[in-house]
Protein backbone atom coordinates (compact mmCIF):
# COMPACT_ATOMS: atom_id res chain seq x y z
CA UNK A 1 0.00 0.00 0.00
CA UNK A 2 1.68 3.33 -0.88
CA UNK A 3 0.21 5.27 1.42
CA UNK A 4 1.41 2.89 4.16
CA UNK A 5 5.16 3.16 2.61
CA UNK A 6 4.92 6.91 2.05
CA UNK A 7 4.23 6.66 5.95
CA UNK A 8 7.28 4.65 7.28
CA UNK A 9 9.52 6.57 4.67
CA UNK A 10 7.83 9.85 6.48
CA UNK A 11 8.58 8.15 10.18
CA UNK A 12 12.15 7.03 8.82
CA UNK A 13 13.04 10.02 7.58
CA UNK A 14 11.92 12.32 10.80
CA UNK A 15 13.92 9.38 13.07
CA UNK A 16 17.02 10.25 11.14
CA UNK A 17 16.61 14.18 11.37
CA UNK A 18 16.08 13.83 15.51
CA UNK A 19 19.26 11.74 15.59
CA UNK A 20 20.89 14.57 13.58
CA UNK A 21 19.68 17.13 15.84
CA UNK A 22 22.23 17.77 18.97
CA UNK A 23 20.84 16.73 21.81
CA UNK A 24 20.74 18.84 25.01
CA UNK A 25 23.88 18.99 26.78
CA UNK A 26 25.63 17.25 24.13
CA UNK A 27 29.02 19.09 23.25
CA UNK A 28 31.33 18.20 20.18
CA UNK A 29 35.07 18.52 20.95
CA UNK A 30 37.92 19.13 18.39
CA UNK A 31 41.12 18.46 19.93
CA UNK A 32 44.64 18.15 18.64
CA UNK A 33 46.11 14.59 17.52
CA UNK A 34 48.30 14.69 20.42
CA UNK A 35 45.45 14.52 23.00
CA UNK A 36 43.70 11.45 21.87
CA UNK A 37 44.44 9.16 25.41
CA UNK A 38 44.48 11.96 27.84
CA UNK A 39 40.93 13.47 26.37
CA UNK A 40 39.23 10.29 25.91
CA UNK A 41 39.83 9.34 30.05
CA UNK A 42 39.31 12.81 30.72
CA UNK A 43 35.55 12.63 28.81
CA UNK A 44 34.49 9.77 30.68
CA UNK A 45 35.55 11.59 33.89
CA UNK A 46 33.59 14.85 33.04
CA UNK A 47 30.40 12.19 31.74
CA UNK A 48 30.59 10.32 35.07
CA UNK A 49 30.83 13.78 37.31
CA UNK A 50 27.92 15.12 35.18
CA UNK A 51 24.72 12.90 34.01
CA UNK A 52 23.34 13.50 31.28
CA UNK A 53 26.10 15.24 29.49
CA UNK A 54 27.80 13.79 26.57
CA UNK A 55 30.83 14.54 24.88
CA UNK A 56 31.90 13.54 21.26
CA UNK A 57 35.70 13.75 20.67
CA UNK A 58 36.85 14.75 17.21
CA UNK A 59 40.71 14.77 16.76
CA UNK A 60 42.57 15.27 14.18
CA UNK A 61 45.91 17.69 13.28
CA UNK A 62 45.15 20.70 14.92
CA UNK A 63 44.94 22.66 10.86
CA UNK A 64 42.42 20.23 9.95
CA UNK A 65 40.63 20.85 12.58
CA UNK A 66 40.96 24.38 12.14
CA UNK A 67 39.45 24.12 8.41
CA UNK A 68 36.82 21.58 9.25
CA UNK A 69 35.37 24.66 11.56
CA UNK A 70 36.22 26.86 8.70
CA UNK A 71 33.78 24.99 6.57
CA UNK A 72 30.88 24.95 9.13
CA UNK A 73 31.65 22.26 10.99
CA UNK A 74 29.52 22.13 14.71
CA UNK A 75 32.21 21.91 17.07
CA UNK A 76 31.87 23.51 20.47
CA UNK A 77 35.29 23.09 21.91
CA UNK A 78 38.66 23.68 19.96
CA UNK A 79 41.89 22.74 22.08
CA UNK A 80 44.79 23.20 19.76
CA UNK A 81 48.21 21.71 19.96
CA UNK A 82 49.84 25.50 19.27
CA UNK A 83 49.08 29.28 19.57
CA UNK A 84 49.64 29.56 16.01
CA UNK A 85 46.39 27.89 14.72
CA UNK A 86 44.16 29.14 17.41
CA UNK A 87 45.38 32.67 16.22
CA UNK A 88 44.09 31.81 12.99
CA UNK A 89 40.87 30.39 14.45
CA UNK A 90 40.39 33.46 16.44
CA UNK A 91 41.27 35.83 13.01
CA UNK A 92 38.53 34.05 11.15
CA UNK A 93 36.32 35.00 13.90
CA UNK A 94 35.81 31.16 14.71
CA UNK A 95 36.72 31.72 18.42
CA UNK A 96 36.43 35.04 20.39
CA UNK A 97 39.91 36.31 22.43
CA UNK A 98 38.43 35.90 25.45
CA UNK A 99 37.35 32.58 25.45
CA UNK A 100 41.11 31.17 25.05
CA UNK A 101 43.05 29.62 27.51
CA UNK A 102 45.90 27.69 27.62
CA UNK A 103 45.88 24.45 29.93
CA UNK A 104 48.98 22.48 29.24
CA UNK A 105 52.49 21.91 28.14
CA UNK A 106 54.39 19.86 26.06
CA UNK A 107 57.50 18.69 24.56
CA UNK A 108 59.18 18.06 21.17
CA UNK A 109 61.21 14.58 21.41
CA UNK A 110 63.00 12.61 18.85
CA UNK A 111 61.80 9.32 18.99
CA UNK A 112 63.34 5.85 17.36
CA UNK A 113 61.95 2.39 17.55
CA UNK A 114 62.30 0.31 20.92
CA UNK A 115 64.82 -1.94 19.37
CA UNK A 116 66.76 0.81 17.83
CA UNK A 117 70.66 1.11 18.00
CA UNK A 118 71.15 3.98 16.16
CA UNK A 119 73.60 6.70 18.16
CA UNK A 120 71.68 10.20 17.77
CA UNK A 121 72.47 12.42 20.83
CA UNK A 122 72.32 15.87 18.61
CA UNK A 123 70.04 16.73 15.82
CA UNK A 124 72.80 17.21 13.38
CA UNK A 125 73.65 13.40 14.05
CA UNK A 126 69.76 12.74 11.61
CA UNK A 127 72.55 14.24 8.87
CA UNK A 128 74.25 10.13 9.16
CA UNK A 129 73.18 7.59 6.11
CA UNK A 130 72.10 5.29 8.37
CA UNK A 131 69.25 7.45 9.07
CA UNK A 132 67.39 6.90 5.70
CA UNK A 133 63.25 8.25 6.46
CA UNK A 134 62.01 10.72 9.11
CA UNK A 135 58.65 11.03 10.03
CA UNK A 136 57.31 14.31 10.43
CA UNK A 137 53.84 15.87 10.58
CA UNK A 138 53.09 18.19 7.50
CA UNK A 139 53.82 22.08 8.87
CA UNK A 140 50.63 22.81 6.78
CA UNK A 141 48.70 21.52 9.30
CA UNK A 142 50.38 19.41 11.84
CA UNK A 143 51.28 21.95 14.72
CA UNK A 144 54.20 19.08 15.27
CA UNK A 145 55.58 19.73 11.76
CA UNK A 146 55.87 23.47 12.44
CA UNK A 147 57.81 23.02 15.79
CA UNK A 148 60.44 20.52 14.39
CA UNK A 149 60.76 22.94 11.13
CA UNK A 150 61.26 25.71 13.58
CA UNK A 151 64.25 23.47 15.55
CA UNK A 152 65.06 22.16 12.25
CA UNK A 153 65.34 25.59 10.68
CA UNK A 154 67.19 27.12 13.43
CA UNK A 155 69.93 24.44 13.25
CA UNK A 156 69.93 24.76 9.54
CA UNK A 157 69.05 20.93 8.64
CA UNK A 158 65.37 21.58 7.49
CA UNK A 159 67.24 21.66 4.02
CA UNK A 160 69.40 18.92 4.12
CA UNK A 161 67.13 16.64 5.47
CA UNK A 162 64.42 17.08 3.46
CA UNK A 163 65.04 14.41 1.27
CA UNK A 164 64.88 11.80 4.01
CA UNK A 165 61.09 13.10 5.23
CA UNK A 166 58.25 11.35 5.11
CA UNK A 167 55.42 13.98 6.24
CA UNK A 168 52.53 12.61 8.01
CA UNK A 169 48.95 13.79 8.54
CA UNK A 170 48.69 14.22 12.00
CA UNK A 171 51.21 13.32 15.06
CA UNK A 172 50.19 10.28 15.55
CA UNK A 173 51.05 8.73 12.35
CA UNK A 174 54.41 9.65 12.68
CA UNK A 175 54.63 8.17 15.81
CA UNK A 176 52.99 5.00 14.23
CA UNK A 177 55.40 4.96 11.52
CA UNK A 178 58.60 4.68 14.02
CA UNK A 179 56.87 2.18 16.16
CA UNK A 180 56.82 0.12 13.32
CA UNK A 181 60.23 1.01 12.11
CA UNK A 182 58.85 2.39 8.81
CA UNK A 183 61.38 5.40 9.64
CA UNK A 184 64.15 5.44 11.48
CA UNK A 185 63.49 8.54 13.54
CA UNK A 186 60.51 11.11 13.74
CA UNK A 187 59.62 14.14 15.53
CA UNK A 188 56.76 13.75 18.22
CA UNK A 189 55.74 15.07 21.48
CA UNK A 190 57.47 13.80 24.40
CA UNK A 191 53.37 12.72 25.57
CA UNK A 192 53.66 10.43 22.53
CA UNK A 193 56.34 8.98 23.29
CA UNK A 194 54.84 7.73 26.80
CA UNK A 195 52.23 6.54 25.25
CA UNK A 196 53.65 4.11 23.05
CA UNK A 197 55.94 3.60 25.63
CA UNK A 198 57.55 0.28 24.96
CA UNK A 199 57.45 0.75 21.15
CA UNK A 200 59.72 3.69 21.01
CA UNK A 201 62.18 5.23 22.67
CA UNK A 202 63.75 8.87 23.52
CA UNK A 203 66.56 9.73 21.70
CA UNK A 204 66.63 13.42 22.56
CA UNK A 205 64.66 16.26 23.82
CA UNK A 206 64.73 18.71 20.86
CA UNK A 207 65.07 22.55 22.08
CA UNK A 208 62.50 25.04 21.18
CA UNK A 209 62.57 28.69 20.77
CA UNK A 210 58.65 29.11 21.36
CA UNK A 211 57.49 26.38 23.92
CA UNK A 212 54.83 23.73 22.71
CA UNK A 213 51.70 25.18 24.55
CA UNK A 214 47.93 23.95 24.27
CA UNK A 215 45.22 26.57 24.08
CA UNK A 216 41.56 25.51 24.48
CA UNK A 217 38.51 27.71 23.87
CA UNK A 218 34.74 27.56 23.62
CA UNK A 219 33.98 28.44 19.55
CA UNK A 220 32.27 30.77 18.52
CA UNK A 221 29.36 29.12 17.13
CA UNK A 222 29.23 27.16 20.03
CA UNK A 223 25.78 25.57 20.63
CA UNK A 224 26.18 24.79 23.91
CA UNK A 225 28.20 27.79 25.67
CA UNK A 226 27.92 27.05 29.29
CA UNK A 227 28.46 23.54 28.58
CA UNK A 228 31.38 23.70 26.87
CA UNK A 229 32.35 26.35 29.53
CA UNK A 230 32.23 23.92 32.19
CA UNK A 231 34.13 21.23 30.17
CA UNK A 232 36.86 23.76 29.68
CA UNK A 233 36.79 24.48 32.90
CA UNK A 234 36.55 20.68 33.70
CA UNK A 235 39.98 20.19 32.02
CA UNK A 236 41.91 22.48 33.68
CA UNK A 237 40.97 21.38 37.09
CA UNK A 238 43.17 19.09 39.59
CA UNK A 239 41.73 16.10 38.58
CA UNK A 240 41.89 16.29 34.80
CA UNK A 241 45.91 17.85 34.78
CA UNK A 242 46.42 14.49 36.85
CA UNK A 243 45.06 12.90 33.88
CA UNK A 244 47.24 15.19 31.77
CA UNK A 245 50.33 14.62 33.46
CA UNK A 246 49.88 10.71 34.28
CA UNK A 247 49.63 10.96 30.10
CA UNK A 248 52.97 13.17 29.94
CA UNK A 249 51.76 16.31 29.94
CA UNK A 250 52.98 19.49 31.79
CA UNK A 251 50.87 22.13 34.00
CA UNK A 252 50.81 25.55 31.56
CA UNK B 1 57.09 20.53 -13.15
CA UNK B 2 54.07 22.45 -11.43
CA UNK B 3 53.06 20.70 -8.40
CA UNK B 4 49.53 19.90 -9.99
CA UNK B 5 51.16 18.42 -13.27
CA UNK B 6 53.69 15.93 -11.15
CA UNK B 7 50.84 14.64 -8.74
CA UNK B 8 48.80 14.63 -12.07
CA UNK B 9 51.39 12.59 -13.98
CA UNK B 10 52.28 10.76 -10.93
CA UNK B 11 48.46 9.29 -10.84
CA UNK B 12 48.67 8.49 -14.12
CA UNK B 13 51.68 6.75 -14.21
CA UNK B 14 50.35 4.51 -10.88
CA UNK B 15 46.99 3.72 -12.38
CA UNK B 16 48.80 2.31 -15.96
CA UNK B 17 50.77 -0.05 -14.15
CA UNK B 18 48.42 -0.99 -11.65
CA UNK B 19 45.62 -1.28 -14.33
CA UNK B 20 48.37 -3.51 -16.23
CA UNK B 21 49.09 -5.95 -13.19
CA UNK B 22 45.20 -6.03 -12.95
CA UNK B 23 44.65 -6.68 -16.38
CA UNK B 24 46.89 -9.84 -17.19
CA UNK B 25 46.42 -11.20 -13.75
CA UNK B 26 42.52 -10.70 -14.01
CA UNK B 27 42.20 -11.90 -17.47
CA UNK B 28 44.12 -15.16 -16.20
CA UNK B 29 41.95 -15.41 -13.25
CA UNK B 30 38.96 -14.69 -15.30
CA UNK B 31 39.83 -17.24 -17.34
CA UNK B 32 40.44 -19.80 -15.04
CA UNK B 33 37.32 -19.63 -12.89
CA UNK B 34 35.30 -19.26 -15.98
CA UNK B 35 36.50 -22.77 -17.85
CA UNK B 36 38.07 -25.05 -14.56
CA UNK B 37 35.55 -26.42 -12.14
CA UNK B 38 37.27 -26.78 -8.89
CA UNK B 39 36.76 -27.24 -5.22
CA UNK B 40 36.57 -24.09 -3.74
CA UNK B 41 36.11 -21.97 -7.01
CA UNK B 42 33.39 -20.18 -5.72
CA UNK B 43 35.35 -19.32 -2.43
CA UNK B 44 38.40 -17.96 -4.39
CA UNK B 45 36.28 -15.64 -6.58
CA UNK B 46 34.54 -14.45 -3.11
CA UNK B 47 38.01 -13.74 -1.35
CA UNK B 48 39.40 -12.32 -4.89
CA UNK B 49 36.57 -9.95 -5.20
CA UNK B 50 37.10 -8.72 -1.80
CA UNK B 51 39.27 -5.37 -2.45
CA UNK B 52 36.10 -3.78 -4.37
CA UNK B 53 33.60 -3.76 -1.19
CA UNK B 54 36.03 -3.65 1.51
CA UNK B 55 37.08 -0.47 3.22
CA UNK B 56 40.50 0.84 1.65
CA UNK B 57 42.01 1.52 5.13
CA UNK B 58 41.42 -1.95 5.82
CA UNK B 59 43.30 -3.14 2.90
CA UNK B 60 45.91 -0.56 3.63
CA UNK B 61 46.01 -1.95 7.05
CA UNK B 62 46.70 -5.62 5.43
CA UNK B 63 49.68 -4.10 3.68
CA UNK B 64 51.09 -1.99 5.65
CA UNK B 65 51.55 -4.93 8.31
CA UNK B 66 52.46 -7.47 5.37
CA UNK B 67 54.99 -5.19 3.07
CA UNK B 68 56.51 -3.19 6.21
CA UNK B 69 59.73 -3.47 7.44
CA UNK B 70 58.02 -5.82 10.65
CA UNK B 71 55.81 -7.38 8.17
CA UNK B 72 56.73 -10.98 6.60
CA UNK B 73 56.58 -10.48 3.24
CA UNK B 74 58.39 -6.56 3.59
CA UNK B 75 61.08 -8.41 5.74
CA UNK B 76 62.07 -11.08 3.14
CA UNK B 77 62.29 -8.70 0.61
CA UNK B 78 64.56 -6.67 2.82
CA UNK B 79 66.30 -9.46 3.15
CA UNK B 80 66.67 -10.90 -0.38
CA UNK B 81 66.60 -8.16 -2.36
CA UNK B 82 66.63 -5.18 -0.48
CA UNK B 83 63.69 -3.92 -1.65
CA UNK B 84 61.53 -1.75 0.40
CA UNK B 85 58.13 -1.16 -0.92
CA UNK B 86 56.74 1.64 2.30
CA UNK B 87 56.70 5.01 1.46
CA UNK B 88 57.50 4.26 -2.46
CA UNK B 89 55.05 5.23 -5.36
CA UNK B 90 55.47 0.57 -6.46
CA UNK B 91 53.91 0.54 -3.13
CA UNK B 92 50.98 2.97 -4.16
CA UNK B 93 51.20 0.89 -7.78
CA UNK B 94 50.55 -2.44 -5.29
CA UNK B 95 47.68 -0.88 -3.29
CA UNK B 96 45.75 0.84 -6.41
CA UNK B 97 46.19 -2.68 -8.64
CA UNK B 98 44.63 -5.11 -5.84
CA UNK B 99 41.76 -2.46 -5.50
CA UNK B 100 41.36 -2.53 -8.86
CA UNK B 101 41.71 -6.00 -9.80
CA UNK B 102 38.03 -7.24 -9.10
CA UNK B 103 36.92 -4.35 -11.96
CA UNK B 104 38.48 -6.38 -14.18
CA UNK B 105 38.57 -10.24 -12.89
CA UNK B 106 34.34 -9.96 -12.64
CA UNK B 107 33.88 -8.59 -16.27
CA UNK B 108 36.56 -10.78 -17.75
CA UNK B 109 34.85 -14.08 -15.83
CA UNK B 110 31.85 -13.26 -17.28
CA UNK B 111 32.61 -12.30 -20.83
CA UNK B 112 34.46 -15.46 -21.01
CA UNK B 113 31.85 -17.37 -19.79
CA UNK B 114 29.51 -16.32 -22.86
CA UNK B 115 31.62 -16.77 -25.01
CA UNK B 116 30.38 -19.45 -27.47
CA UNK B 117 32.24 -23.33 -26.54
CA UNK B 118 31.22 -24.62 -30.00
CA UNK B 119 33.14 -21.46 -31.77
CA UNK B 120 36.45 -22.54 -30.27
CA UNK B 121 35.46 -26.06 -30.93
CA UNK B 122 35.22 -25.24 -34.54
CA UNK B 123 38.90 -23.63 -34.19
CA UNK B 124 40.17 -26.75 -32.56
CA UNK B 125 38.70 -28.99 -35.24
CA UNK B 126 40.65 -27.34 -37.58
CA UNK B 127 43.95 -27.87 -35.82
CA UNK B 128 44.29 -24.53 -34.39
CA UNK B 129 46.39 -24.91 -30.97
CA UNK B 130 45.37 -23.99 -27.58
CA UNK B 131 47.04 -21.16 -26.80
CA UNK B 132 46.05 -19.99 -30.42
CA UNK B 133 42.31 -20.58 -29.62
CA UNK B 134 42.35 -18.56 -26.87
CA UNK B 135 43.84 -15.36 -28.56
CA UNK B 136 42.42 -15.43 -31.72
CA UNK B 137 39.37 -17.07 -30.81
CA UNK B 138 38.08 -16.75 -26.97
CA UNK B 139 39.88 -13.37 -26.25
CA UNK B 140 38.38 -11.38 -29.36
CA UNK B 141 35.00 -12.65 -28.17
CA UNK B 142 35.23 -11.78 -24.81
CA UNK B 143 37.55 -8.31 -25.31
CA UNK B 144 35.00 -5.69 -25.07
CA UNK B 145 33.91 -7.23 -21.87
CA UNK B 146 37.65 -6.83 -20.51
CA UNK B 147 38.42 -3.91 -21.80
CA UNK B 148 35.27 -2.32 -19.99
CA UNK B 149 36.53 -3.69 -16.80
CA UNK B 150 39.90 -2.23 -17.23
CA UNK B 151 39.06 1.50 -18.04
CA UNK B 152 36.52 1.25 -14.93
CA UNK B 153 39.83 -0.21 -13.01
CA UNK B 154 42.02 2.87 -14.29
CA UNK B 155 39.42 5.11 -12.92
CA UNK B 156 39.25 3.44 -9.62
CA UNK B 157 43.22 3.45 -9.25
CA UNK B 158 43.32 6.81 -10.39
CA UNK B 159 41.33 7.40 -7.71
CA UNK B 160 42.54 5.08 -4.63
CA UNK B 161 43.32 7.03 -1.80
CA UNK B 162 43.38 5.04 1.85
CA UNK B 163 45.48 2.04 1.28
CA UNK B 164 47.85 4.23 -1.01
CA UNK B 165 48.11 6.92 1.99
CA UNK B 166 48.32 3.93 4.69
CA UNK B 167 51.29 2.07 2.44
CA UNK B 168 52.90 5.02 0.21
CA UNK B 169 52.70 7.96 2.31
CA UNK B 170 52.08 11.80 0.73
CA UNK B 171 55.42 12.90 -0.15
CA UNK B 172 55.85 15.55 -2.71
CA UNK B 173 56.67 14.55 -5.99
CA UNK B 174 57.46 10.67 -5.10
CA UNK B 175 54.43 9.23 -3.62
CA UNK B 176 51.69 12.04 -3.46
CA UNK B 177 49.24 11.15 -6.31
CA UNK B 178 46.09 13.72 -7.12
CA UNK B 179 43.86 12.36 -4.54
CA UNK B 180 45.88 12.14 -1.75
CA UNK B 181 46.69 16.58 -3.31
CA UNK B 182 43.07 17.29 -2.70
CA UNK B 183 43.38 15.82 0.95
CA UNK B 184 46.37 17.47 1.72
CA UNK B 185 45.56 20.89 0.22
CA UNK B 186 42.10 20.70 2.25
CA UNK B 187 43.79 20.19 5.34
CA UNK B 188 45.79 22.84 4.97
CA UNK B 189 43.13 25.12 3.63
CA UNK B 190 44.87 25.93 0.64
CA UNK B 191 41.36 25.70 -1.17
CA UNK B 192 42.81 27.21 -4.77
CA UNK B 193 45.20 24.43 -5.11
CA UNK B 194 42.44 21.92 -4.03
CA UNK B 195 39.70 23.63 -6.39
CA UNK B 196 42.35 22.95 -9.55
CA UNK B 197 42.81 19.51 -8.04
CA UNK B 198 39.39 18.48 -8.12
CA UNK B 199 38.64 20.05 -11.72
CA UNK B 200 41.28 18.05 -13.05
CA UNK B 201 40.34 15.01 -11.48
CA UNK B 202 37.01 15.52 -12.54
CA UNK B 203 37.99 15.97 -15.98
CA UNK B 204 39.88 12.71 -16.62
CA UNK B 205 37.50 10.50 -14.73
CA UNK B 206 34.76 11.62 -16.55
CA UNK B 207 36.72 10.98 -19.75
CA UNK B 208 37.54 7.99 -18.76
CA UNK B 209 33.71 6.67 -17.90
CA UNK B 210 33.11 7.64 -21.17
CA UNK B 211 35.35 5.93 -23.15
CA UNK B 212 33.99 2.23 -20.90
CA UNK B 213 30.29 3.51 -21.69
CA UNK B 214 31.36 3.26 -25.58
CA UNK B 215 33.30 -0.02 -24.92
CA UNK B 216 30.17 -1.64 -23.33
CA UNK B 217 26.92 -0.32 -24.27
CA UNK B 218 25.15 -2.16 -21.83
CA UNK B 219 26.28 -5.36 -22.88
CA UNK B 220 28.70 -6.16 -19.66
CA UNK B 221 26.93 -7.12 -16.80
CA UNK B 222 28.57 -8.44 -13.07
CA UNK B 223 28.48 -11.59 -12.05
Amino acid sequence: MPANLNRRFLSAVLLFAASVASQAAEITVSAAASLTDAFKEIAQGYEAAHPGSKVLLNFGASGALLQQMAKGAPVDVFASADQETMDAAVAQKLVAPRERVNFVRNTLVLVVPADSTLAIKRLDDLRQPTVTRLAVGNPASVPAGRYTRQALETAGLWAPLGPKMIMTQNVRQALDYVARGETEAGFVYGSDAVAFKGKVKVAMEVPLATPVSYPIAATAGAAQTAESRRFIAWVQAPAAQAVLARYGFMKP
Amino acid sequence: MHPTWTALALSLKVACWATAIALVLGVAVGFLLARRRFPGRELLDTILTLPMVMPPTVLGYYLLVLLGRQGWIGRNLQDWFGINLIFTWQGAVIAAAIVAFPLVFKPARAAFETVDGRLEDAARVLGVSEAAVFLRVTLPLAWRGILAGALLAFARAMGEFGATLMVAGSIPGRTQTLSIAVYEAVQAGQDDIANTLVLITSAVCIAVLLTAGRLAPGRVGYR
